[in-house]
């Protein structure tokens, strides 16, 4: 494995030394944080630290950070308590979104991959009087196309509607605090960041109670019940703090490398987004007449774990929901891969993945 | 070994609440630690070894899982905790089988996560009957028998129970349950790898887990879900489909592994943890009842288990007593509800009156507990107990032959 290149950051992270440390040290506090005594109470202190870094970051109150199991959960969270409202969600939602929701209309998404606004805004005036929750991702986990959330969400709230914001994709890559966004609900997640799986957050309001999801012991000030992850969540908050020393800029400069290396030889490749601003980190990008499945496999024996897109459910390679939505036919929807780097990621990796999948494009063109 | 006593403090406190939590098993820590570093692929990524891997790891830990309890692979869904498989097993069940039933068993002592799920579904038009315990903590399966209507979907009772450590006849109700066609689950949190445990002599169709209540990582926990005959849980949590679709989110690779190992030490282990619970149980209600009156073992005393002792004692201040014996961690109740002096719902439930409830404890041992520990902990209570109860008036009456129950005390 040690010979692998890991280039699939959008789908997990390896996890950051210092986030193991830091667990490593909180091991030995493994009280119940609702337990009175000093076992339990010094598990509460690392809860409260874990909720200030977050807090901090987003610049909002302690109390507003929900910590839950993962990005799906929190998303589950807001969707689900949403049952008696409109949902209008974007086209190319994660599906833990797109999923929760019994029912959702649709806004429409332009070829740039950017949330078609002039759409949102007539959905809007139509439900207008209804209960509306717009539900719209901060960074699109395929393409990394950025959303304009905050526009978003200024012109639904002067519509009266509530607004979520998955930013698990887009969570320390680019920076962003709750009020910036202007959003009532935001879901991020440990793992995509060189944290532990098994944690996220919700930011809520202030003054709402949000209807809990998971009922029982009424911890996370009931809107979230079950013994808390303490290693997860302080693992977690160590992410969140060493994440401020990443260097996107390189990143960026890397990941633009790899598109000119590709493009300089094949103009024609179809790198999906970008034209828009994207994260940093992310190419997705398709081989004219090649399958997705081949690429994977291909690169998978030449030492590179790229991926297809979302790494959930059956392992079935579909065609990508976000070209769809993006108005690129079935054709284009197959032969997609998608590129994601890190704050590990080398230049020489990506000169060696570019060499490869010119390599892989040569071979199969050569055949023809 | 697990340094549960805090021993670098000057103020040494010792650990004696496993029923809250229980410290990592090193073995457990040492397992968990390289999938942490190495293995951090998504285990949902099929393109690649990373993916693979930590897939790989996660099916070794399902199986473990399964094992301990009799159950296959495919049975164990896994999910954060205790919680969310309880939610998930009532709300799951209930509302899949809504079209056609609408009716769930549980007790009135459930933990709190069943009985706020049930309120929910009250709230969403599902009947519950709440059975009342005897004062043993135990069900009348009598009682049980006449709740069961053609409306009933699930029955829902505790295996080991939390506060007071008593083990339900599972095996009695599920057989009622299997003979009246319907579903059984079981909160075992506090079972799981404490007692045997076999979903097919039992006759279980649902039963919750959790890692960090058997010496595995805390945010990790599993549903046990019967395959045939198949019951059908409607998802919770929705997205990747995961879990078979019954659960979606990524999975924590390291987390799984953790409790799989833990799960796979306390199958192992069984019969030696129990045989030095015991011994520990023993020496410590001897000791205690040797040298205290008034005061009552409150659940069972056969039906139980030996690391759980919750033990009212009468003519004592409740709140003066845990201030007194700060130098010990242990619960005047269930851990979610212990910051509230409120007595225990689950103490009133068995008949125990108010002025006991208000001054029972509950002493938890578990692997690592050694017997000096035990010995410090009944020597502390019996000296606390002892120095409070002579600063009481009441004690002094009742030493005087006074019924203080009888006296009628004047209004100021």
């Amino acid at each position: 494995m040690t010979e692998h290149i890991y280039l699939d950051f959008n789908a997990s992270t390896p996890l950051r030394p210092s986030v193991m440390k830091a667990m490593t040290e909180a091991m030995q506090h493994f009280g119940n944080p609702s337990s009175i005594h000093k076992f339990g109470r010094a598990a509460r202190s690392l809860l409260d630290s874990a909720r200030d870094v977050l807090a901090a970051l987003f610049k909002v109150e302690p109390v507003q950070i929900i910590f839950t199991s993962g990005g799906t959960e929190a998303n589950n969270m807001v969707i689900k308590a949403a049952k008696d409202s409109i949902i209008l969600m974007s086209a190319m939602e994660h599906e833990s979104v797109d999923r929760s929701a019994q029912q959702a209309v649709k806004i429409p998404v332009l070829d740039t991959g950017i949330i078609d606004l002039e759409a949102l805004k007539k959905l809007l005036s139509h439900y207008a009087g209804d209960k509306v929750l717009v539900s719209v991702m901060l960074a699109n986990n395929e393409t990394g196309v950025i959303q304009p959330v905050r526009e978003i969400a200024t012109v639904a709230r002067q519509h009266g509607a509530k607004v979520h914001c998955d930013a698990v994709t887009a969570f320390t890559k680019i920076p962003f605090t709750y009020s910036e966004l202007g959003v009532d609900y935001l879901s991020v997640s440990a793992h995509k960041i060189g944290g532990p799986k098994g944690c996220g957050a919700l930011v809520v309001p202030l003054t709402e109670q949000l209807p809990a999801l998971l009922h029982g012991g009424g911890q996370e000030k009931g809107h979230r019940a079950g013994t808390e992850n303490i290693l997860g969540i302080v693992g977690f908050a160590k992410a969140v703090e060493d994440s401020s020393n990443d260097n996107w800029e390189q990143v960026e400069s890397y990941r633009n490398l790899l598109e000119d290396l590709i493009l300089s030889e094949h103009q024609g490749v179809p790198i999906y987004g970008r034209q828009s601003q994207r994260l940093p980190n992310t190419c997705y990008m398709g081989m004219p007449g090649i399958a997705t499945q081949t690429q994977l496999l291909a690169f998978d024996l030449e030492g590179f774990a790229v991926s297809s897109g979302s790494a959930c459910s059956s392992g079935k390679v579909a065609p990508s929901h976000v070209l769809k939505a993006m108005g690129y036919d079935d054709g284009s929807a197959t032969e997609a891969i998608r590129v994601s780097l890190g704050w590990t990621t080398t230049k020489e990796q990506m000169e060696n993945f570019a060499r490869a999948w010119l390599t892989l494009y040569k071979r199969y063109n050569g055949n023809e | 070994m697990i340094n549960a006593s805090n021993s670098n403090s000057e103020n040494k406190v010792y650990y004696l609440d496993y029923q809250a939590t229980t410290p990592c098993d090193p073995r457990v820590v040492e397992k968990m630690i390289p999938h942490f570093l190495e293995n951090f692929g998504n285990p949902h990524s099929r393109n690649h070894a990373y993916g693979w891997k930590a897939e790989d790891a996660i099916e070794v830990a399902r199986a473990q899982i399964a094992h301990l309890i009799g159950a296959g692979p495919k049975e164990i869904v896994f999910t954060s905790g205790a919680t969310e498989s309880n939610n998930l097993a009532l709300k799951g069940v209930a509302q899949f089988y809504k079209e056609t039933k609408n009716h769930i068993i549980t007790t009135v002592t459930e933990h709190k996560c069943v009985l706020d799920t049930c309120r929910h579904l009250e709230e969403q038009g599902f009947e519950v009957t709440y059975l009342p315990v005897q004062k043993s903590g135990l069900i009348d399966l009598n009682e049980l028998r006449q709740a069961i209507t053609d409306k009933t979907v699930l029955v829902s009772i505790l295996a080991v129970h939390n506060e007071i450590g008593v083990i339900q006849p599972l095996k009695e109700i599920g057989a009622i349950c299997r003979e009246r066609g319907v579903f059984f689950h079981t909160d075992a949190a506090q079972a799981a790898g404490k007692i045997p445990l076999n979903v097919e002599d039992m006759n279980i169709d649902l039963m919750s887990i959790t890692g960090h209540k058997l010496y595995g990582p805390k945010g990790i926990g599993a549903l046990y879900v019967r395959r045939r005959p198949r019951v059908r849980v409607l998802a919770q949590i929705n997205g990747g489909g995961q879990e078979r679709g019954m659960r979606s989110g990524t999975l924590p690779t390291p987390l799984c592994v953790g409790f799989g190992e833990a799960c796979a030490i306390a199958e192992r282990e069984m019969e030696k943890d129990n045989k030095h619970l015991k011994e520990l149980h023993d020496r410590f209600m001897k000791t205690i009842f040797s040298s205290l009156t008034d005061i009552y073992l409150n659940g069972d005393a056969h039906m139980r288990y030996p690391g759980n002792i919750n033990i009212s004692f009468a003519f004592v201040e409740g709140e003066g007593l845990m201030m007194g014996l700060k130098d010990l961690a242990i619960s005047s109740g269930s851990a979610c509800t212990s910051a509230s002096l409120e007595p225990s719902y689950v103490l009133r439930a068995l008949g125990v009156g108010e002025d006991l409830a208000h001054t029972s404890l509950r002493i938890g041992f578990g692997r690592f507990t050694t017997i000096e520990e035990v010995d410090y902990a009944a020597n502390r209570i019996i000296s606390e107990v002892t120095r409070l109860r002579e600063m009481s008036p009441l004690w002094e009456m009742a030493q005087e032959g006074i019924d203080i129950t009888q006296i009628k005390w004047a209004e100021h």
